[in-house]
Formats: C-alpha cells, structure tokens, sequence
C-alpha cells in the first residue's frame, strides 16, 4: 500500500489488536473503518487502569523519534511497560 | 557494573574460586588503617559471608562494609584498564566519575583487580526515581572533557568499547540463538549500520570522553546514603562519539517502552548542561545524531535478548518482543532511511 499523502510504501503494524499503516517517509497514519473507535475504546480502558501521568507532562509537544520508532498511540505515548519487571531488568543491564 | 557481552560463557568453577580471594582483597582495602581510623562500629562484615555484588563473564564484583572490590574481564587490556582506573582517578573527574581506591595486588586467575567506595545504586524497584536529570548532567559533564585536560594518566586514552560491545552482543546471539526465527531482523537490522558503529571502522566523531555502557545501574550515591550520583564502571570508558552514551535511552524511548515524557526530561538535563552530543536548543531535532548508536543499542538489547531467553529455554518476554519488532522496523526500513553507508 502506498501512502496517499507523499506515495512512499506504508508498513502494517498491529498494536493491541489493532491494525494500523504507517508510511515510512511522512510517517503519518492511516486507520481502517472502525480503527479509530477501536483505539479510542483502548486509550479509554488504558486511562482507567494507569495512574495520570505527571502534570508537566501533557503541556510539551510530542518528542521527535527516528523513523523506525515504535508507532505511540497519539501524544502521551504507551508507557504500560515502563513499571514492568522485564523492563526494569533491562534499565539496570548492559 | 557491565553485565555479559562476551561471546560464550566463561567457566563459572574459575568465577566462583575468584569470590573468596576477592572478598579478601576488599577485606583488606576496608580495613586499611586510613579506612579502619573512621570506623567507629566493629566491622559487621567481617562475621558474615561474602558479599557478592555482581557476578558475570566480564566482571565479579565483592563487597566488604564500605568497599568493592572488582574482578575485571580476563581479556581486558592491562594498559587500557591503567589509564581508566587514572582517568577515574583524576581531580578533572571529580564529582562525575567515582574514584578508585589505592589497591595493589596480583591479578586473580589472570584478571586484573580494582577496589572503590561502597556506593547506593538505583532502587531497581522504583523506576520513577530513578535519577535520569542527574545522569544527564554526568553525561553531559563527561563528554565536554577532552583528552588534553587530563594530564598525567599513563598512557593515551583507549577507544570507548561501545560499538565492540554491540559486536560482542551480535557473536553471542549468533552462538547461542542463530536458528531463532527472530534472530534474521536483528542480523539485517546490523549489517545496515555503517562500519564504525559495527566496531570495524573508527568513529567519524570521535573525540569525545564517552562511558560507553551507560544504564541505571552505572549510577550511585556516594558518600551512602545521600552523597551526590556518581557515574561507575569505567570498563568501556574512552574517546567515541558521546551520542552513544545517550544512545540506550534513546533506543528505549525508540522501541516504545521508555515514556516520552522520561526521555523528554533525560535529554532536556543533558541539554541543560551543556553536552555536546546533540544539537543545543529544545526545538532542534536530535535524532540525526542518535539514530545510528540508537540503531546500534537495540541490536545489541535484541541480540542479548535471544541469547539469554535460549540459555534460560524460553521465548523473549513480552519488553524484549518489544525490541525485536524494533529490529524489524529497521529492517526493513526503504533504502533512503538507511543511514550513510558503510565505508
């Protein structure tokens, strides 16, 4: 598939469940119908579970990341495995 | 202290008979009569086990109250390893790096032997706490020395090893998880990057005083509890690019395990502090900079992933999954998101 923005090749990826396309020179997205219900019913289930994250945090504008960055559920990201014990072992190993 | 990259596993038996004759080597250091004068408590050490902080292929680290003594690598270069226990040493470094304590004595088994101040590390169980401003500035404090403020060590500054540790992480992925079907990404992912971050070439921005093995364990409080952070393990320390030190936050953040609004605070303090490594400015983009030692980070987390998930029999864990879809993407990224050719 390519994008219909800037014509590069767009890469599926599936997070949670769902599917999305990335092109891989804007990187922008694009959503299936439905898609975009799918992800806003996971983004409210996440918000009920995690804690809110630190005031600061919402008034910054989304840091760049390179092209082969993990595509994050809109501006907050996707932190669910920032308290998770395999995570942890890998921040305090080479 | 650096966990394994070495290819294979050294034999644990010569390990193991390494830990009583360390623990006496920090026995003695801590009850130096310089040490043993501020001492105010019998020594509570003495009357229990030894101590073992760390044990691994490339380093066995003992306590004793207030010291460590450290086993290094069996193929460490002695000439190297001189100059960074000098550069840790040096009053230019005080206040980043933790200095080492006088110890002389034979090598262990072949391996060279150092001892240092007992210092607290991170609390691996609260990562919020973690001091990523204050590693930063550390970072960013390193990188502005040069190799001509240091005068004195004794001989002239060796390579920062972070590339070869990539190399050495790839070897043992290819020795222990080769079959792996995940294991191709990773190999594809590598033989993208340009040479110099393979550990074939040298650095092109090679000038700087780097750590070269930069994770939350390399951080302690010195004097404990409350003394300042202090950068450890000098194992890896050297001129490279200073991009790398920030490169395994940066492959974290990448990946989609590190919060952005952690990585935002991590290179903001860097930046704050005047470190050279990314461009100055908030606004200024810094991953022209970082993503060939970031690429380079999540190949060797990927590739030490598969090794240790096949020595312990298992499949990747859902965080180390994380880090090979990583691979993956930078895979099969287009040839015009390549980095710059290999030379």
């Amino acid at each position: 598939m390519q994008c219909p923005k800037c014509h590069a090749p767009m890469h599926t990826y599936n997070r949670s469940g769902v599917q999305i396309e990335q092109c891989s020179g804007c990187r922008g997205i694009f959503l299936d119908y439905g898609e975009l219900e799918s992800l806003t019913r996971l983004e409210a289930q996440w918000q009920q579970q995690a804690p809110p994250p630190p005031p600061a945090a919402q008034s910054y504008p989304a840091a760049p990341a390179p092209a082969w960055g993990a595509p994050h559920g809109g501006h907050h990201g996707h932190h669910g495995h920032y308290r998770k014990k395999g995570f942890g072992r890998m921040l305090f190993s080479s | 202290m650096t966990a394994s990259a070495a290819p294979g596993a050294s034999a644990p038996a010569a390990s193991a008979s390494v830990v009583p004759l360390l623990a006496g080597v920090a026995q003695s250091v801590a009850h130096a009569p310089d040490r043993a004068r501020s001492r105010r408590q019998p020594c509570h050490a003495c009357r229990q086990a030894a101590h073992v902080l760390a044990e691994r292929d490339d380093g066995t680290v003992v306590r004793h109250d207030t010291v460590v003594a450290k086993a290094h690598a069996p193929d460490t270069d002695p000439d190297a390893h001189r100059t960074r226990l000098a550069v840790a040493a040096h009053p230019r470094l005080a206040g980043v790096l933790l200095p080492p304590l006088p110890a002389t004595g034979p090598l262990l088994h072949g391996r060279p032997v150092s001892a240092w101040p007992y210092g607290l590390p991170v609390d691996p169980g609260d990562p919020d706490a973690a001091p990523w401003e204050q590693a930063a500035a550390l970072l960013a404090r390193l990188h502005r020395i040069a190799a001509a403020d240091l005068p004195g060590l004794p001989g002239p500054l060796p390579a920062m090893r972070g590339p070869a540790k990539a190399a050495l992480a790839v070897a043992r992925m290819e020795g222990a998880a080769a079959a792996h079907p995940a294991a191709d990404a990773v190999r594809r992912a590598w033989l993208r990057l340009p040479a110099w971050a393979r550990g074939e070439a040298p650095p092109p921005l090679g000038g700087s005083l780097c750590h070269g093995d930069l994770h939350l364990g390399q951080l302690v409080r010195h004097p404990v509890p409350q003394g300042r952070w202090l950068l450890i393990d000098v194992d890896d320390l050297g001129l490279g690019d200073p991009a790398w030190d920030l490169a395994r936050p940066a492959a974290w953040y990448a990946a989609g395990l590190l919060p952005p609004y952690v990585w935002r605070r991590f290179l903001g303090a860097y930046r704050s502090a005047q470190g050279p490594a990314v461009p100055a400015g908030a606004s200024a983009d810094p991953w022209p900079r970082l993503d060939v030692p970031a690429r380079a980070l999540t190949v060797q987390t990927a590739a030490l992933a598969l090794a240790k998930a096949a020595a312990e029999h298992r499949e990747p864990d859902e965080v180390e999954q994380l880090v090979l879809d990583a691979c993956v993407r930078i895979a099969a990224l287009p040839p015009e998101l390549a980095c710059d050719p290999a030379p």
